[in-house]
């Protein structure tokens, strides 16, 4: 495939689809923790919160909600800052906005997963903790996490898969990512077809090197476990 | 929060969401064809049939749809050979484009959830089909195709789900659906708050209407798990 000396470019942006997808998983794991918590706590407000916010966000493109998150999220801050007698025109990055918008995605779908992690927990072992004299610190990173973990990892690694991909979607807010660059050199070269093929097999490569971490994963968290 | 505005841009925003709905009707009608065979042939034993199905719907569901729209819609029209070929005035349509990646798209996820669900068809089920004497396409007509069916409907109605959303990307491509419309009235008032909250509710209410159609759907297809009538006696 000829790039026409674009190649360094498209890497360019394929380190920083990188960075934004890791931002955003770590901020939407966060997410994903605090609405698990809230839907299984026994404060209504809480819990109707949390499914609105699952609600919501799960059911709204993640387009239109970056466009809400970037530029609604711009005049939220130029107002702020107007008000604070600051006089310039100000915008949030769209890394920012990319990354708060793919980890709000993540963390609602990510409440979920958790939220049945936890529920599978036998409740007996929980009691059983408790029994053995073991405090609250003690019993959750002894017996709730590594289950908790074990049973969450497949869904997430499938929302992994998915926010790596919906990574390209910020180059419509001027993020130069992956997508971004192939575009600006699709358009230096007059050659898309070339340019957007490439920019497709980085994907998949990132695709198949997620998987493959993703098994061995899944295989490590389920050691000590009988399988039929 | 400019609520005139918001009420005065409905009219022009249903527009885009009749866009939407054709754009997501037509892709998964004509998605859930293709899955079908692609679905029988990822589970067949013939190698010559499920490597390169299997590879469709790798590839298909390992690049982002954003790419995809782009290679077809930009990308297609570099080589001369398309554009001096007869397909070329449906490739050069931006709404046919989305119709065909969207179409390609939702097939490959949708073949894939069909798999799953062949592969949970009860044996004993097959089995007794089988020793029924049905030949292997009326087995697969009036055992297991059903039988799949019902199983996949919770995976597909997320399917459709995420279509919808997916739709949304047909603003790339110039298409005035109901995101696309939203951006083109932003960009003339800047009002992206009242604009975009007001396409972001009215995807909303579509989501809701999809959901409550499988709930239906789902219900109609398992009268046997539903609890028997209560009798007069």
């Amino acid at each position: 495939m000829e790039l026409h000396g674009y190649g360094p470019l498209l890497l360019d942006g394929a380190w920083l689809t990188i960075r934004v997808a890791f931002a955003s998983v770590a901020l939407g794991l966060v997410f994903g923790l605090i609405g698990a918590t809230a839907k299984l706590s026994n404060n209504s407000v809480a819990r109707g919160a949390a499914t609105a916010y699952t609600a919501i966000i799960r059911g709204i493109p993640e387009l239109l909600l970056l466009l809400i998150v970037f530029y609604g999220g711009s005049l939220l801050v130029q107002q702020i800052w107007q008000g604070l007698g600051g006089e310039s025109y100000v915008e949030i990055k769209p890394f920012v906005a990319g990354t708060f918008t793919l980890a709000f995605v993540f963390g609602a779908y990510a409440t979920e997963v958790f939220r049945g992690a936890i529920l599978s927990v036998p409740r007996g072992q929980i009691e059983a903790a408790y029994a053995m004299g073991m405090g609250r610190f003690t019993m959750f990173h002894r017996v709730m996490l590594p289950q908790v973990w074990r049973f969450a990892l497949p869904g997430l690694g499938n929302l992994w898969l998915v926010l790596l991909k919906d990574t390209s979607l910020i180059s419509v807010v001027n993020l130069n990512e992956l997508m971004y660059n192939s575009r600006a050199a699709a358009g230096a070269t007059r050659e898309p077809f070339t340019f957007f093929v490439a920019a497709a097999i980085i994907y998949l490569g990132f695709t198949i090197v997620s998987m493959v971490v993703l098994q061995y994963s899944e295989r490590r968290a389920r050691r000590g476990v009988r399988q039929s | 929060m400019d609520f005139q505005l918001m009420i005065d841009s409905i009219p022009q925003l249903l527009v885009g969401m009749w866009m939407t709905v054709k754009l997501v009707a037509l892709a998964l009608a004509l998605g859930i064809c293709l899955a079908v065979p692609l679905a029988l042939g990822r589970v067949s034993k013939n190698p010559f049939l499920w490597m390169p199905v299997y590879s469709f719907i790798f590839v298909f569901r390992g690049t982002p749809l954003l790419v995809q729209i782009f290679i077809v819609y930009y990308g297609l029209g570099q080589f001369e050979a398309v554009r001096e070929s007869i397909v070329w005035p449906f490739f050069k349509e931006a709404y046919w484009c989305a119709i065909f990646t969207f179409t390609l798209n939702t097939s490959a996820y949708t073949a894939e959830i069909l798999r799953g669900a062949i592969q949970a068809v009860p044996h004993g089920e097959v089995e007794a089909a089988r020793a029924l004497g049905m030949p292997r396409l009326l087995m697969l007509r009036r055992i297991i195709v059903p039988r799949a069916f019902r199983l996949a409907l919770p995976a597909y109605g997320n399917e459709i789900i995420l279509m919808l959303k997916g739709s949304a990307l047909a603003s790339t491509i110039t298409l005035l659906d109901l995101t696309g419309i939203a951006r083109v009235i932003v960009a003339r008032t800047f009002a992206p708050y009242e604009l975009f909250i007001m396409a972001a509710i009215m995807y909303l209410v579509l989501t809701l209407l999809i959901v409550r159609a499988l709930k239906y759907a789902e219900w109609r297809l398992s009268p046997h798990l539903r609890p028997p009538p209560i009798s007069d006696q």
